[in-house]
């Protein structure tokens, strides 16, 4: 029995694979503009549920309050966004296009970047009307257009890595309520385990050393320091080893679990 | 002339059920091979291990002379697969669904563009082709996934019972896209539950039951097993069930028997057989309601094959 021929692969196959895939979620996200719904909604009522709830009695004013919370909410945002990445990726393996996609010959792992790439669209949306809000509402910026991008980069930085955390448990978890009650686990110390509602100083010492640690308190402080003027290089450092760190322990470790599943 | 592809002695478990218990199957270039077989029998698991969507537990697959397991990369550069199930986006049009298929298989935009165009011609859904997939009917759904497993112009192409659910008119067209296919100079593995479509498209056909292949051959040959035709008449008079009797006898010279009430069959040996019946019923004056020259189905193939039906067979799995 002969070889048939083959073509030439061509070079970045799993780059341009990844970015026509991204493109197809980012055409299911325009067919379904509600699945955008949690990401608009989601930054006005954290906001104006802190806001008016803590703000008075943690600050003294809610003008006061708002320069610290915009840029911890604006980490927190993007992190809840990031878990639907792992419930959409959930639903969307059980559909026969991804057999289609197995078949095919592209990187293993083209599939799963290509979903947490087009989610990128959602953290956009959740930082815009983040910001968008708060200004309705009194807030301003201290420093300038080019500190609110960086800070946007960062928390969108964390919020990719931490995708994958999400997107592994879509790939392991049978349905995608599973993927979200695990999911809440992790968000719920990542993002209130820091000083994102009132100072830390009162904490005993085992929370102390977490919120010490947290990567998302770290991405919140390089926000600040990034929005309000103050300490930058050592927090942002901080958020962007945890972001390798993060990326290079769960993204091989989602593609395994989706290789495996079939 | 060399194959295609080839499986030798496929065993492939899913924990306590066995779906394939040593299957060979190969088809030589430019070649249609029929994997016919009722549900359950295997068939789905034999396609998924040769497009390398599943390791056999033991036995080996060669796919254009590369080994499956091996080598799946490069094999799936060669094939096309279309399930039973589409495997469309429902989300986005049939065009955005081929050019991203397109984009996958390495095609520049403008060509993944034309090749798109190209077929969604080809397959009658020019008009469609700017709606989202979700809105078409199951037959265009089934013709767009067909479609997107021909991007890539594939030397080897396993359709996994295409037709199924496919109404009547539907069923010929997509015959035609096969036949076309094969003229082009590809391979094809067709399965389906149909003798009938085996009949119209396969150079040679495997049988599959229960995880076994339990006759290969031309569908010539599978026939002479079966034995072929019937010539089943209903007089419009029960009376006359005699007369009609009489005139099966006289033209076919075998006895018919009564497969249901009022109704009669015969073997028809020759293309003759049928209109001589027709002619003689006509000079003899007997009035009929029903009248048919009926190629045996998968029942009769199974029947004779195995002792059992392809129904009892589903029943068994069921079990």
């Amino acid at each position: 029995m002969t070889t048939m021929e083959l073509s030439a692969p061509r070079p970045l196959g799993l780059a341009r694979h990844s970015l026509a895939l991204a493109g197809r979620s980012l055409i299911k996200t325009a067919r379904n503009p509600e699945h955008l719904l949690d990401v608009t909604l989601q930054p006005v009522m954290f906001t104006v549920m802190f806001t008016y709830l803590l703000g008075g009695a943690v600050a003294g004013s809610t003008e006061d309050y708002l320069r610290t919370l915009v840029p911890g909410i604006m980490v927190m945002v993007t992190l809840f966004a990031s878990m639907q990445s792992g419930v959409n990726f959930n639903d969307d393996i059980k559909n026969g296009v991804f057999d289609r996609f197995r078949s095919m010959p592209i990187g293993r792992s083209a599939p799963l970047v290509g979903a947490v790439l087009g989610d990128a669209i959602r953290y956009v949306v959740a930082i815009v009307v983040l910001l968008a809000f708060a200004a309705a509402i009194g807030y301003r910026v201290d420093t300038g257009p080019l500190q609110i991008l960086a800070a946007s980069l960062l928390a969108i930085a964390l919020a990719f890595a931490v995708s994958w955390m999400f997107v592994l448990l879509g790939a392991v978890m049978r349905d995608p309520g599973g993927v979200q009650g695990i999911a809440f686990i992790v968000l719920f110390p990542l993002t209130f385990g820091s000083d994102l509602l009132a100072p830390t100083e009162t904490l005993p010492g085992w929370l102390q050393a977490w919120v010490d640690v947290n990567p998302a308190a770290q991405a919140m402080q390089a926000a600040r320091g990034l929005l309000m003027g103050g300490p930058v290089a050592g927090p942002a450092t901080a958020t962007l080893l945890w972001s390798a760190g993060i990326l290079a322990v769960f993204a091989p470790l989602a593609v395994s679990a989706y290789r495996r599943r079939s | 002339m060399t194959l295609a592809f080839q499986a030798r002695g496929l065993v492939k478990r899913f924990g306590a059920t066995t779906a394939l218990d040593g299957v060979d199957l190969s088809a030589e270039e430019g070649t249609v091979l029929g994997v016919l077989g009722p549900n359950g029998a295997g068939k789905t698991t034999a396609v998924r291990i040769l497009a390398t969507l599943l390791r056999p537990d033991s036995g080996t697959a060669t796919v254009g002379g590369l080994d499956v397991a091996r080598h799946p990369g490069e094999v799936r550069r060669l094939i096309g697969l279309t399930g039973q199930f589409a495997s469309v986006d429902a989300d986005l049009t049939g065009t955005q669904n081929l050019v991203l298929i397109g984009r996958l298989l390495d095609m520049r935009g403008a060509e993944a563009k034309a090749r798109a165009r190209e077929l969604l011609a080809d397959f009658d859904l020019s008009e469609a082709a700017g709606r989202a997939a979700g809105t078409y009917s199951g037959g265009m759904r089934r013709r767009l996934d067909l479609a997107a497993s021909l991007m890539g112009r594939p030397k080897i192409v396993f359709l996994d019972e295409p037709t199924t659910g496919l109404d009547p008119a539907k069923r010929e067209e997509l015959w035609g896209v096969v036949r076309r296919l094969v003229d082009d100079g590809a391979t094809v593995l067709l399965t389906t539950q149909y003798l009938e479509e085996a009949d119209a498209l396969a150079d040679e056909i495997s049988v599959i039951d229960s995880g076994e292949v339990i006759a290969h051959g031309t569908p010539a040959d599978l026939k002479r097993i079966v034995g072929g035709r019937h010539i089943t008449v209903r007089p419009a008079d029960p009376a006359r069930l005699d007369d009609a009797g009489r005139v099966l006898s006289t033209v076919t010279g075998r006895s018919p028997d009564s497969p249901h009430r009022g109704v009669l069959s015969v073997p028809a040996e020759t293309d003759r057989d049928f209109p001589a019946v027709v002619a003689e019923l006509d000079r003899a004056g007997v009035p009929v309601t029903e009248l048919a020259l009926q190629l045996p189905d998968l029942d009769d193939v199974f029947f004779k094959l195995t002792g059992h039906t392809a129904a009892d067979d589903k029943e068994a799995v069921a079990a």
